[in-house]
């Protein structure tokens, strides 16, 4: 060691950091394989999986198979729908979910209504995991490299989730969207913001767990510089549970989306069809067509359970107190 | 004790100031500007000027904050745009409402969530553990709405079992005492009274249960699970005691530690599960009102709900945080 | 603890005329626990079958001490749990007959298994704080016992298990009723755990590595806790430990096991001082030994308790011995039954033949 000049002596040394936290934490590379390999194998992992698969094909080429545009009232123009007098039928050989209120399709609608469905869902997780994943690393990061200053700075921010975590999540929603006015875009960040807190304390509690681990601890030894441990080891190792949280998210923030739309702050837009809205749409005619209801709500059970059984299986076999 | 329950009061107050000063930048971003929190979207651009000045908006955004403040510590929550009648009497008369349907929900979860959790964590592997779990997973993605929806239109509408609206049937005569219509009817002995609310209760209650059910089902169980793989369980059994010493006193009195705490903090989303299902059963409560307030841009109301929720919830933490260190010994003792 | 040949001839001088175990031949009737066969496989879910214990027998005399030694994961503690019917039911399978007074433990049912726990037989783990209900206190977890099997009101059991307290040596016991287990030292805690076994006079106490937790200078008085309260109630006991010095201080006879099978019996007094089994011979080599020259080197054994080849194959030992033969791979060894003095070894080049009689068994 003595050969080598300084420069070299940090790289060495930065080498043999890694070498002893891939094997200390031997499984760092095998942990996601191994939770693969679990995945694969457990049924309501697949059942999930196929769900979402069976989902995102309908949302992705769906609408380009439909017999009937999302919007053409053809049942008011034919005269077949008359929902003042209490006539919307049913299925039928051509129209194989029957007409909505307004006389479209209700069959095109609801295929086309996926990928609005989707969209909303992914978009608000999205900016839900963006802003709290944010908040929580500087927190996380501030607290275990910032010393007096940064734990000033993780105990406000904090604080500042813990405010939004006060209101339950609809609440929040509703005063974000009530700010905002009602349209497709209020609906995403609202739903979003419901995450943003769960993220955020997740990242954060997952870093500082890291950061008081072993082997980050051996590394520090070692001589590594604090900014490569968290960027370097830290931050990958808290990815798992964040993963997990994604796709629960996921299917909550459809029922939230359906949830706002139902009380009337969702998107007035009446063109594109979405799951939710075509729900809330439906509750005035539930006695005469109640169908029109159970379709889309059967819709997002179905495609919100694909996700939760995905996510519980991915928390179960990212666990690591479960290895063998 | 007391010094542990009066720390965490004076920790509450920075939350409540963060709280309240939210609030405050919420009113002001409002489209349409802070008259609208009185007026609505009404009124002439001279009446809206008017307003503004009564409100003294031109003065600094801190002295605003103040008055804003100082509204609130009184309770002076403002005027109902819908009904001009003061927020707080709209309240007051709703309250009760959400109280009895929030304690019926939460009874319904907690005495099918434990016993459903325990069993399943016993008898891991079988049917029951499979449905117990499923089931729960499934019950956090029916929206509470359509579930509502369809306990109405099947058990209501169709089949007749329960009444499908409101508090209380109309021809039944109850004396009012504390807007409890339950314990009224107990207490006036109106016996057909009290039944009648009770029976109004019952399918909103099931479809505000159906989340914090499956919550607590799950919770239970992994709670269980963890401590019958704890050796003191182990220890007990090698004492031979019977199995019903050991489920009560060594089983469920650690696992249901972090259930309670859960229970807690499940009562936030039944209030919010409330403002939905109020809607649907036409039931007089505050969420029902609120859940009207939204198309009417009626913030006044909006805003005090938010805020009265948000403390109440704050104070339900508060609660369990200090019951924990009264339930669990080895916080107790510092 | 280091013991010496000069040492071990002194014990069987002290001992003989007070110890019960010792006197063998004046004892009548059948052995308290005789357990034939143990077998005990785990079955998990996605992974082969194990066979923790693989066929193990020994006997426990009234009032004997017996020792089961071995290093981690020989399969001694799942033999006691097996004994105790404490094993989970799923993915575990015993075999094998565990008689006790005359009773198959392993035949029994729940309801039996229940009245006999506690009150013929007690057993004591090995860490004192996870062995306790953190949110009990104390005194309840001693009264229960006494409750239980004794059927005592509340105020007796009170009264009871604070002289329980006393007798194991854990001071001011009436404020210790009261208290949480996480009020109470390592030391104490364990004693409060040997009050709940011996509450109701066992015929047999099972203690699995009881000082492994503690602190060394704990050790020693939580052992001589034990030895008192055996020798004074003529309770048995199973002493399962790795520690040799823990065997020589206390058992009258010790079973040595080696994955999952035992691999050698024999009295304390002859096990120590000719041991025959290449492994109980590595074992004690291995010892640190204070009347050996300073700075000499430790004779650990080679290789680990991985390196084994499976019993049906051969002697799980011999990629380890260094007495290894030909005759010791191919089939398992049986064990040999030396009858003067009594002893049992499982092994076909054991150390020092016995000059007496040698009578191959099963």
């Amino acid at each position: 060691m003595s050969v080598l000049s300084p420069g070299r002596k940090v790289e060495k040394l930065d080498r043999l950091a890694e070498l002893a936290a891939a094997s200390a934490d031997g499984r760092g590379v095998s942990l996601w394989r191994e939770a693969a390999r679990r995945l694969r194998r457990n049924p309501s992992a697949i059942a999930g999986a196929v769900i979402l698969g069976i989902f995102v094909l309908i949302a992705a080429i769906g609408p380009f198979f439909v017999p009937y545009g999302p919007t053409e009232t053809i049942g008011v123009a034919n005269g077949e729908v008359r929902p003042a007098a209490g006539i919307i039928p049913g299925p039928s050989a051509e129209h194989w979910l029957g007409y909505d209120h307004l006389g479209r399709d209700e069959f095109s609608r609801m295929v086309v209504g996926a990928r609005q469905t989707l969209l909303v869902g992914v978009v608000a997780t999205l900016i839900g995991m963006t802003v709290g994943c944010l908040i929580g690393g500087i927190a996380g990061a501030a607290h275990g490299l910032g010393g007096r200053w940064g734990r000033r700075v993780d105990t406000v921010l904090m604080r500042i989730v813990d405010m939004m975590l006060a209101l339950p999540s609809l609440l929040l929603a509703i005063s974000i969207a009530a700010l905002l006015g009602p349209s497709l875009a209020t609906v995403m960040i609202a739903v979003g913001a419901i995450a943003v807190p769960i993220f955020a304390r997740l990242l954060r509690g997952s870093m500082i767990a890291q950061a008081n681990a072993e082997y980050v601890l051996a590394a520090t030894a070692l001589g590594v510089r604090k900014r490569r441990i968290a960027l370097g080891h830290i931050l990958p190792n808290s990815l798992a549970p964040v993963l997990v949280q994604m796709t629960l998210t996921l299917a909550t923030a459809i029922i939230e989306a359906a949830a706002l739309s139902f009380l009337g702050l969702g998107n007035p837009d009446p063109s594109t069809p979405e799951w939710g809205k075509m729900l809330s749409d439906a509750q005035r005619y539930l006695e005469i067509s109640p169908g029109l209801a159970i379709y889309p709500a059967i819709a997002i059970i179905i495609t919100a359970f694909g996700f939760t059984l995905l996510g519980e299986a991915m928390r179960e076999a990212l666990d690591p107190k479960l290895r063998a | 004790m007391i010094r542990l329950i009066l720390r965490r009061l004076l920790q509450l107050i920075p939350t409540l100031f963060g709280l309240s000063l939210l609030l405050f930048i919420w009113l002001h971003r409002l489209p349409g500007g802070p008259e609208t929190a009185i007026l609505g979207e009404r009124g002439t651009p001279e009446l809206r000027e008017a307003v503004r000045r009564s409100l003294g908006l031109d003065q600094p955004l801190w002295v605003q904050y103040g008055r804003f403040v100082g509204r609130l510590v009184t309770g002076d929550l403002g005027v109902s745009i819908q009904t001009h009648r003061s927020v707080w009497t709209e309240f007051g008369e709703r309250f009760p409402g959400t109280v009895e349907l929030t304690i019926v929900a939460m009874v319904i979860a907690v005495s099918v969530g434990i016993p459903l959790g325990y069993l399943a964590a016993r008898r891991r592997g079988t049917w029951l553990d499979t449905l117990a779990v499923g089931g729960s997973l499934f019950g956090i993605c029916i929206p509470i709405f359509f579930l509502a929806y369809m306990l109405r239109l099947v058990l209501s509408i169709e089949l007749g079992w329960f009444p499908a609206t409101g508090r209380q049937s109309v021809g039944i005569n109850a004396t009012r005492v504390t807007g409890f219509f339950v314990l009224d009817g107990l207490l006036t002995r109106e016996w057909d009274a009290a039944w009648d609310a009770l029976w109004h209760l019952i399918l909103p209650g099931i479809a505000l249960a159906s989340i914090p059910l499956a919550i607590i089902t799950r919770m239970t169980r992994a709670s269980v699970l963890e401590v019958l793989g704890e050796d003191y369980v182990r220890t007990a059994e090698a004492k031979g005691l019977t199995a019903r010493v050991i489920r009560q006193r060594h089983v469920l009195r650690n696992a249901l530690l972090p259930v309670v705490t859960t229970i807690g903090l499940l009562t936030g989303g039944l209030l919010s599960g409330a403002v939905l299902t109020e809607t649907v059963f036409a039931f007089n409560g505050i969420g029902h009102f609120v859940a009207a307030a939204i198309p009417a841009r009626d913030y006044p109301v909006l805003m005090g709900f938010i805020m009265i929720i948000a403390l109440i919830y704050v104070l339900v933490n508060l609660l369990v945080d200090i019951s924990y260190t009264i339930i669990d010994p080895r916080v107790r003792v510092r | 603890m280091s013991l010496s040949t000069s040492d071990s001839a002194t014990w069987v001088g002290a001992t003989s005329a007070g110890a019960r175990g010792a006197n063998r031949g004046s004892r009548s009737g059948a052995p308290l626990l005789e357990v034939t066969d143990l077998s005990v496989t785990f079955t998990p879910r996605e992974a082969p079958a194990v066979a923790a214990v693989d066929g193990v027998s020994f006997t426990v005399d009234e009032g004997e001490v017996v020792g089961l030694v071995g290093e981690s994961g020989c399969g001694k503690s799942v033999t006691s749990l097996a004994i105790m019917g404490l094993l989970p039911r799923r993915g575990v399978q015993v075999g094998g007959r565990a008689v006790f007074a005359g009773q198959d433990l392993l035949t029994l049912g729940d309801a039996a298994l229940r009245d006999i726990r506690g009150r013929e037989i007690a057993m004591i783990f090995q860490d004192p704080l996870s062995s306790l209900n953190p949110v009990v206190p104390i005194g309840v977890q001693v009264a229960e016992v006494l409750v239980r099997h004794r059927k005592l009101d509340r105020a007796q059991a009170r009264r009871e298990s604070a002289e329980l307290l006393e007798r194991v040596g854990i001071p001011d016991p009436q404020r210790r009723l009261r208290e949480y287990p996480h009020q109470l030292s390592g030391g104490m805690r364990q004693r409060a755990l040997i009050a709940m076994a011996v509450a109701c006079q066992p015929r047999l106490l099972i203690a699995d590595e009881p000082t492994t937790a503690l602190d060394v200078t704990i050790q020693a008085q939580t052992l001589d806790l034990l030895k008192d309260l055996v020798r004074s109630s003529g309770t048995a006991l199973i002493m399962i430990t790795h520690d040799l010095g823990v065997v020589a201080g206390m058992c009258d006879t010790v079973n040595v096991l080696y994955a999952g099978r035992v691999v050698e019996t024999a009295e304390r007094v002859p096990l120590f001082a000719n041991p025959y089994h290449p492994y109980t011979v590595g074992l004690l080599g291995s010892i640190p030994r204070l009347d050996r020259a300073r700075g000499d080197r430790l004779t650990p054994i080679p290789g680990s308790v991985r390196d084994q080849l499976p019993w049906p194959e051969g002697c799980a030992f011999a990629p380890r011995c260094d007495r290894r033969t030909d005759a010791c791979i191919g089939r398992p060894p049986q064990l040999t039954r030396v009858v003067v003095p009594p002893r049992t070894h499982r092994c076909v080049n054991p150390v020092v033949p016995a000059p007496a009689t040698l009578e191959e068994v099963s």
